[in-house]
């Protein structure tokens, strides 16, 4: 009677954390005792663990079994300390090789026959036993390829606990198994969405293009039917490929969210569209116990979407504020602080009004001025500060139709392009500071003496803020979207017309 | 007698015989009072051990540690006081398990665990 160690992996948020999995079989009545605060699924192991341990033909202890998990104050949750919990058990009894289990990190759940079973979260989890200098871990063939996206560590994918036991130098022969898959859910393919399949709104089209440059977030105001929508999906279109370490983190948030990662890392920025009725735990991430990632963490380095935001509840919107603010989401629950990435680029759009039909050309509103004023005072005010491109979008007019037929339409693929070389020229001119994207600039930057733009250009703003009809914080709002709108244009620094353009980007909610 | 308790008490015997080798003397077999019996009593050195003896002839159904229940762990404190009660002295009392596995036509193998309650 021995005792038998092997180590697995505690997620909390994306950080995961190495825990020793101890097994001690002493001379008792058979039993099985779990200690280290596991949650109600780890709790369970013991059944799991004894059944596939039969059922796959390894035998299994006669006597106390006393597993921990260590460090013991630190909370664990879920199914996958079972394949570790099974291999301790066994070093234990010594059927298996200690030296060889104690160098493995072991991740994966077992079925009743003795199969493993994918889990969610894999991605990360294998990524912090990396981090913590392990060279090997051991997965269900079914997170094999998930897991293989990690660099710098070796990955073994077995499909049941048998060849598990085999691989640690257990005497058994191989017996195979049909290795259980992951369900593979089909997406739709947004990339198919085209810039192109947009009619008429061609400041609508240029306005998505400026966002997408410099990053900033975006309010879309109008009526039923004009369009907010379809232009809101097909803004991650136009964003450049995910860099290396932005894809490994949509992965891993995907992994954790359990939906399916596949065989190579995410290169296109996510799309969220949370529903108005979500809850603020919906859209940041929440529970008690197994802290979740929400919508804005699954949108991270791509775009939330939020359709008719005045309808979220504002404890939902206000919610989004830590995020837009520091790119981090921190849930802070009494035995733990989860953190999951946020760097989202916010994609609002709102009716006018309760009716839909203020300010259209051909309906008439039949909303009373003060619900009117109530309905968009939903937004809060330092949500909408955040938003650096208000714009107002119109249905469009047979006229418009008729001439969009004639007009050459950008397509997403020549919107990207755009896009890409008005992002190189940003982060080549931010190269010396600790921004890359126009959006993330603070104002004291953009007028400090090198940046500043002539008075002649600046005049208009200049007059606006004397007359007060913009504040200093709209000010500097209009100075980075002009940037960005001479970065689109290939100009070395905003001109007049720049600065008139970004002016009308930014009045939706002015006018 | 049905064969389960031809088995039981065959695997009683066989426990009994262990115990004796390893040194044990066997004080009383199958004591009864009210709330039960007590498989075996024995005497190792100064302690008295109240043994709980547990036959199978496979191991199809689980081992036989495995029918020991929190529930026969009760019983079995509760007849170490009545047999403690029964025959007035004083004694280190402790309670044993003994498993034995007797499949027809091979020789029993038999586990003897100490103190289990």
């Amino acid at each position: 009677m021995a005792v038998g160690r092997t180590h697995a992996v505690s997620l909390l948020g994306l950080d995961g954390a190495i825990v020793e999995i101890e097994a001690d079989i002493s001379a008792q009545l058979p039993k099985v005792v779990i200690i280290g605060l596991p949650d109600a699924a780890l709790g369970e192991a013991e059944h799991r663990v004894r059944a596939a341990s039969v059922n796959s033909g390894c035998g299994f202890t006669h006597h106390r079994l006393t597993v921990n998990l260590s460090p013991a104050s630190l909370p664990k949750h879920g199914s996958g300390f079972d394949l570790g919990i099974a291999l301790a058990a066994f070093a234990a009894d010594g059927a298996v090789n200690q030296d060889s289990i104690g160098r493995v990190v072991h991740i994966g759940e077992l079925g009743l026959d003795g199969r493993l079973r994918p889990i969610p979260g894999v991605l990360p989890a294998v990524l912090a036993a990396a981090r913590a200098g392990f060279e090997t871990v051991m997965v269900p063939a079914g997170n094999a390829d998930e897991a293989a996206l990690v660099p710098g560590i070796r990955v073994v994918g077995v499909a049941s606990l048998r060849d598990a036991v085999i691989w640690h130098g257990g005497r058994l022969e191989p017996q195979p198994v049909e290795p259980l898959i992951p369900p593979t859910t089909g997406e739709p393919d947004r990339d198919r969405l085209d810039l192109a399949e947009v009619i008429g709104n061609p400041d609508a089209i240029e306005a998505m293009q400026v966002a997408a440059a410099g990053g900033h977030h975006v309010f879309l105001l109008g009526p039923p039917g004009a369009g907010k929508t379809m232009l809101a999906s097909r803004l991650p279109g136009l964003l450049p490929d995910l860099e290396p370490d932005a894809a490994l983190e949509v992965s891993c948030v995907r992994s954790l969210a359990g939906l399916p990662v596949g065989a190579s890392l995410a290169t296109r920025p996510p799309l969220e569209a949370p529903h108005h009725t979500a809850t603020p735990a919906a859209l940041i991430g929440g529970g008690s116990s197994h802290i979740r990632p929400g919508a804005a963490a699954r949108a991270n380095h791509g775009v939330l979407f939020l359709d008719e935001a005045p309808e979220f509840q504002s404890t939902a919107l206000d919610a989004l504020r830590q995020p837009l603010e520091s790119g981090v989401i921190s849930i802070h629950r009494a035995n733990a602080v989860a953190r999951f990435p946020g760097r989202f680029q916010l994609v609002l759009a709102a009716n006018p009004c309760p009716c839909g039909q203020y300010g259209a050309r051909d309906s008439e509103c039949t909303c009373a001025p003060y619900s009117r004023r109530r309905y968009l005072q939903r937004l809060s005010g330092p949500l909408l500060d955040r938003i650096d491109i208000q714009l107002r979008v119109q249905r469009i007019t047979a006229a418009q139709l008729r001439a969009s037929e004639a007009a050459e339409r950008v397509s997403t693929a020549q919107a990207r392009a755009r896009v890409m070389a008005a992002r190189s020229a940003a982060s080549s001119r931010l190269a010396a500071t600790p921004w890359s994207l126009n959006a993330h600039v603070p104002g004291s930057f953009l007028r400090s003496p090198a940046m500043r733009l002539h008075p002649s250009v600046t005049a208009p703003l200049d007059r606006a803020l004397e007359r007060g009809g913009l504040t200093m914080r709209g000010y500097d709002r209009v100075l980075r979207v002009a940037w960005t709108v001479a970065d689109l244009a290939g100009a070395d620094r905003p001109t007049a017309d720049h600065l008139g353009q970004a002016l009308y980007l930014r009045k939706a909610l002015s006018s | 007698m049905a064969r389960k308790d031809e088995l039981g008490r065959a695997g009683e015997a066989i426990a009994a015989r262990y115990l004796e080798r390893a040194g044990l003397v066997i004080v009383d077999r199958n004591w009864r009072c009210a709330a039960g019996e007590i498989d075996l009593v024995a005497l190792d050195g100064a302690e008295l051990a109240f043994v709980e003896v547990k036959t199978r002839s496979t191991l199809a159904f689980g081992h036989p540690f495995e029918a020991i229940t929190a529930g026969k762990h009760a019983r079995m404190r509760r007849l170490a006081a009545a047999w403690c009660a029964a025959h007035p002295g004083a004694y280190a009392i402790r309670i044993d398990a003994v498993a034995v596995i007797a499949p027809f036509g091979a020789a029993p193998s038999i586990e003897h665990l100490k103190r289990v309650a």
